[in-house]
């Protein structure tokens, strides 16, 4: 009977999902106030619907209720309650109704958070968040429904969740990068919204600003706990594998970054507008395109599920409604889009200018390489796979050339330059980081790296840049404390995401170029050098866990003579599924993880082991963890606070006056 | 033509010419760097190149998994039930990597032998790969294969 309620709820969210689509937009049409106010209260419903829907399923995962044919197969009586919970996420179904849950909550937000904006404008933002919303209940309902029962003979017991999905990165990583997919649903309703009421200043920029860079944060974090999750749990130690749906998570990012930075320019100059339209329907678009590669199949990828075709093509019909006709409205509207005033060739606008068109090629390029395979299969070319070469030769390059630039904007004034004084502090940064990045490589061990001596110059380029813009706004202002109360928000949060993308480029030069690695047979009683420990295997024993057996390896890890550490590695079989999993024992350090996992069982009781120090690897995740919390603060500025403080005191005043 | 005019047409050649440069570097480096996909038949009848990097699919054959006692090398046979390629490789085997299981090995061909540089099995029991897939479809394997699953 509970499973039906929480299929009762999806229809529901569906029918008002509907009611959201068609009522505020007609309501905004022909001129009725009274069609626009449904919005809000709409919105909210759809998010409490979901929200039952959503809770319904969990409760199924948490009551082991196995008639429910989508618990069945992603649980068993044996999966600890939190995997239980996470396993809601862990395949296809239970994933889109996070999806769809995530939208209504975006909605919820915008509904509770837009009183600033002009109520037939958040009508507009919703309905548009309402149309997104009807296409992925259709989906699920039609092709993709949780509650479907297996009844009246249902199994005693559950398939059991994937191991590879029994792991706390699961629990946050999807949620997390969905928050971001979903979140830019917002900037794009935003656009849509101005787009219909033609009304195409820069409010709607500043509207949509703070609702990027949230969306923004939550997806750099979602995709740095997706490849440390990777890193640690698929066994290999690789924190990027340029795998489609890695690269389909990578390329919204990018563009998102692109939308954060022209959103800037387009609210404090009015520039850039039909651009940064362009750049929020490109960045929702391809994170739809992101999901159809995940769902349907079509693509070679650690993620793919087993799938079914007629999921592909519903996907694939909805992203051509939603880009055919985002990028039609878009062509009629956009002629009529003015952009006001000018810049110097040496201004910000110019130096964001730079890192869009950087940025955007970036995107292409990655886009292009994820594609391509598709592309040529389709015209008879055969199977073909692009793999991560191509992508190192195309990205890192392009990253560079984003990355120099990145210092002389922050520094470059609005409209112009007219002091060439102003890039002065650079050439000692330039100085500083030039030297001591050719000075780096020769203090490392092995071959000098001239990719290294960049890579690293690069990153302390930025980050010495950053420092000492802070530096120079604490001058100003007289004091650390003075400037971070006086200076904005914003400008706190681009000093903390550019500082942690210089830790991630100097953790990606570091791992990529001065990893140690071997792949070894060891026994018992074994001893093998690791950078300046000796790793020694000291027994093997048979480990039983709560739902699957492990052989477990003991690793001594020693400094000269002393013992440094002892450390566990497992090859796990899980029972009910009877897949084989690779735990891998992790030190992680500030400097570098030592790294060591169990291959596969050999003759005569040795194994295949994998010993590897990764150097500075922690920083990639600390960088994009700094980029993410940078996106936080930025949004606690007073701007948007003040906005909502002034409708109160408004509401106040007049609920005195009457 | 006002200077704001001729700003704003400066920046459009200079995005539609970056752009277009762009691309087609994106072009090269990709004829460059993709990895065409054979079936055991396609190799084992002489249709592949040798030399060059190139990926097979199929299923790895049922006894044919020889591991060298002393060091990590493995040798198996990939099979599409119509011909079989032997494939060498040096390293640790992914965890799905199972007789009788789909795999796909990335490498190149040297002697008749298939080096492997990289084994890739998939990360779900039930998930085939779409070139192993293809493999059997092209072998007319697949039906098989699927009734064999379900035993």
């Amino acid at each position: 009977m509970i499973p039906e309620i929480g299929h009762f709820a999806l229809v529901l969210a569906f029918a008002i999902a509907i009611c959201l689509a068609v009522f505020p937009l007609y309501g905004y049409l022909s001129n009725q106030q009274g069609f626009c106010a449904t919005a809000k209260p709409l919105a909210l419903l759809q998010g409490l619907a979901l929200a039952v829907s959503f809770g319904v399923l969990m409760y199924g995962f948490l009551a082991h209720d196995f008639s429910v044919k989508y618990v069945a197969d992603n649980s068993n009586l044996d999966l600890p309650w939190y995997f239980r919970m996470s396993a809601v996420w862990g395949a296809h179904e239970g994933s889109l109704l996070l999806w769809a849950l995530i939208l209504a909550f975006w909605g919820v937000a915008v509904a509770l958070f837009s009183r600033g904006i002009p109520d037939h404008m958040s009508a507009l933002v919703l309905s548009v968040m309402g149309m997104i919303s009807v296409g992925f209940l259709a989906f699920m309902l039609f092709t993709s429904n949780p509650f479907v029962r297996i009844l009246p003979f249902s199994p005693a017991n559950g398939a059991d969740l994937n191991p590879l999905l029994q792991d706390p990165g699961l629990i946050f990583h999807p949620p997390m990068l969905y928050m971001g997919y979903v979140g830019l649903s917002v900037a794009f309703a935003f656009a849509m919204a101005s787009l219909i009421s033609g009304k195409l200043d820069a409010t709607w920029a500043r509207w949509s600003r703070p609702w990027t860079t949230i969306a923004w944060a939550f997806l750099t974090l979602g995709i740095a706990l997706g490849s440390w999750w990777a890193y640690y749990e698929l066994g290999w130690g690789g924190w990027w594998f340029w795998d489609p749906v890695e690269n389909a998570s990578l390329i919204p990012w990018l563009v998102a970054t692109a939308l954060m930075h022209s959103l800037a320019v387009t609210e404090k100059r009015g520039l850039f507008r039909s651009w940064t339209l362009l750049l929020a329907i490109a960045a929702f678009s391809l994170s739809l395109l992101g999901t159809f590669l995940v769902r349907s199949g079509v693509l070679t990828s650690v993620h793919a599920f087993a799938n079914d075709p007629e999921r592909g093509v519903f996907i694939l019909g909805f992203l051509i409604v939603v880009i055919g006709g985002s990028l039609t409205l878009y062509a009629i509207r956009a002629s009529k889009v003015s952009e006001p005033g000018e810049f110097a060739w040496i201004s910000r606008e110019s130096f964001l200018l730079f890192n869009n068109l950087i940025l955007t090629v970036m995107a292409v390029s990655v886009l292009l390489g994820t594609l391509y395979p598709l592309l040529v299969d389709a015209v008879g070319g055969g199977k073909v796979s692009v793999g991560p070469p191509f992508f190192n030769a195309v990205f890192v390059p392009l990253t560079a050339i984003l990355v120099s630039g990145m210092a002389f904007g922050p520094l470059a004034k609005w409209r112009q330059s007219e002091d060439p004084r102003l890039f002065r502090p650079l050439i000692v940064t330039l100085i500083v980081s030039v030297v001591v990045g050719l000075a780096w490589p020769s203090m490392l061990d092995g071959q000098y790296s001239i990719g290294t001596a960049i890579g690293v110059a690069l990153a302390l380029w930025v980050a010495i840049a950053t420092v000492v813009d802070v530096v120079k706004k604490v001058g100003l202002y007289g004091g650390v404390g003075t400037t971070l109360a006086r200076v904005e928000r914003g400008m706190i949060g681009m000093w903390l995401a550019h500082f942690g993308l210089a830790l991630t480029i100097f953790g990606v030069v570091m791992v990529e170029n001065h990893t140690e690695h071997r792949d070894l047979r060891m026994g018992v009683g074994d001893s093998q050098n690791l950078g300046s420990y000796d790793v020694r295997m000291t027994d093997l024993t048979v480990i039983n866990g709560p739902n699957y057996v492990a052989d477990q390896a003991t690793f001594e890890i020693y400094q000269g003579d002393a013992l440094y550490k002892t450390v566990t590695p497992q090859k796990r079989r899980y029972n009910a599924s009877g897949m084989v999993m690779t735990e891998a024992a992790i030190d992680s350090g500030v400097t570098r993880d030592l790294y060591i996992a169990m291959g596969e069982p050999l003759d005569g009781g040795d194994w295949a082991v994998r010993l590897s120090v990764k150097p500075f690897v922690d920083w990639i995740w600390a960088g994009a963890f700094l980029m993410g919390l940078g996106g936080f603060v930025s949004i606690t500025d007073k701007r948007y606070r003040q906005r909502v403080r002034e409708e109160k005191e408004a509401r106040v005043a007049e609920g005195a006056a009457a | 033509m006002n200077p704001k005019r001729k700003q704003r047409m400066l920046i459009i050649l200079g995005l539609v010419s970056g752009l277009g440069v762009a691309v087609g570097l994106v072009m090269y480096a990709l004829s460059q760097n993709i990895n065409l996909f054979f079936t055991p038949t396609q190799i084992a009848t002489g249709q592949a190149p040798s030399a060059q990097l190139i990926r097979v699919g199929g299923m790895v054959a049922d006894g044919t998994v020889d591991r060298d006692p002393q060091s990590l090398k493995v040798a198996f046979d990939v099979t599409d039930f119509d011909h079989q390629v032997r494939v060498t490789y040096e390293g640790i085997l992914p965890d799905l990597f199972r007789e009788g299981q789909g795999v796909v090995v990335q490498g190149r061909i040297n002697q008749g032998q298939f080096v492997a540089s990289e084994v890739l099995a998939k990360h779900d029991e039930n998930y085939m790969p779409p070139e192993v897939t293809e493999a059997l479809r092209q072998s007319g394997k697949l039906d098989q294969m699927k009734g064999g699953q379900q035993q």
